[in-house]
């Protein structure tokens, strides 16, 4: 029965009691992760590491890992249900950040390409 | 009263998601916190478009190349990245109702912060005694509006922490507390994830 009462107790709904959602080692692990991450940010803008035209795109991969790591470890975006209605905002919100700093690059660029030798 | 009254028998606990009755509050709350955050990535975006799109006009002035000290720049990113962790283990104390350790957590997570914003601060005043200040160039412009929002973002941030500790000390970890608190983490997270923008798109690409 102590499921049960559990379960049916008598209380205002959406008032629980507090379990903890994460653990030391989450915390830790993302951590540690993000400080590789930001480690091979730095290595790889100031060597040759990757090759030289490529660069840019490998920080923007590793910047993205990072904002996994952190959106998981640190933000606890999961796979559980509870998580469900926040990652659908996040991929609205991400379809809006895309949107604003894709098209004001290539807007921008068009705008440059069309500006290029002018006469004078 | 017995479970045989009961007309229903829940299959799961409540998640928001219909099943098992209301959501807990604690999602509740950070489901809305969650959508400010959102709109708040979407301001910085349009900043990241500004400074992306000006980045490359100096009008004769300093480049990020000359002006960025990659040494400082991984030293605040270290100072964020270490203040998130020492929140993150401060919220947990704080669910296991640890107030001796959620206070000296937070106060670490201060500590750095306040390192972070002093070393920005201290970036950013070089740059405005070496006449490389907002008005300079566009791309100077575009660099103080999307630093500058971060680094008041952090002000704010820590000013909320604060009032947090205070609250903590005053009323002890209750649940409206511990709502709150949720909301702080998530804030103070986010300001981590904007500046792992910030270096990449500043001052790794910039200082190339």
């Amino acid at each position: 029965m102590d499921s049960d009462d559990r379960v049916f107790h008598d209380r205002t709904p959406g008032v629980e009691e507090y379990e903890p959602t994460a653990s030391y080692l989450s915390y830790t692990a993302g951590l540690g992760l993000a400080i590789l991450a930001t480690i091979a940010s730095f290595v790889v803008a100031q060597t040759n590491l990757l090759w030289p035209p490529g660069v840019p795109i490998g920080l923007i991969v590793l910047a993205f890992a990072q904002i996994g790591v952190h959106l998981v470890f640190f933000l606890h975006l999961g796979s559980g249900p509870e998580s469900t209605n926040n990652i659908i905002a996040l991929a609205f919100g991400l379809l809006i950040v895309f949107l604003v700093i894709a098209g004001s690059i290539w807007i921008i660029a068009n705008l440059n390409w069309n500006m290029m030798d002018m006469p004078r | 009263m017995t479970v045989a009254t009961l007309d229903f028998v829940p299959t799961e606990l409540a998640r928001g998601r219909g099943g098992g009755g209301p959501a807990p509050t604690r999602i509740v709350v950070a489901y809305g916190f969650w959508i400010f955050l959102l709109s708040d990535f979407v301001l910085f975006s349009a900043l990241f478009a500004a400074y992306a799109v000006l980045s490359g006009n100096t009008a004769g002035g300093p480049t990020g190349a000359e002006l960025f000290n990659l040494r400082s720049v991984f030293i605040e990113t270290m100072c964020l990245l270490f203040s998130s962790y020492t929140c993150g283990l401060g919220a947990l104390s704080a669910e296991r109702r640890q107030p001796g350790r959620f206070l000296v957590f937070n106060a670490l997570t201060l500590l750095l912060g306040a390192a972070f914003l002093i070393i920005e601060s201290t970036e950013f005043a070089g740059m405005v005694s070496k006449g490389a200040g907002p008005s300079r160039s566009a791309f100077l412009s575009g660099f103080f509006t999307l630093v500058g929002t971060h680094g008041v973002h952090v002000t704010s941030g820590l000013i909320f922490l604060v009032y947090m500790m205070a609250q903590v000390v005053a009323k002890g970890l209750r649940a409206h507390v511990l709502h709150r608190l949720l909301c702080f983490s998530l804030f103070w997270h986010a300001l981590d994830i904007i500046w792992v923008g910030v270096f990449t798109l500043v001052y790794l690409m910039g200082a190339r």
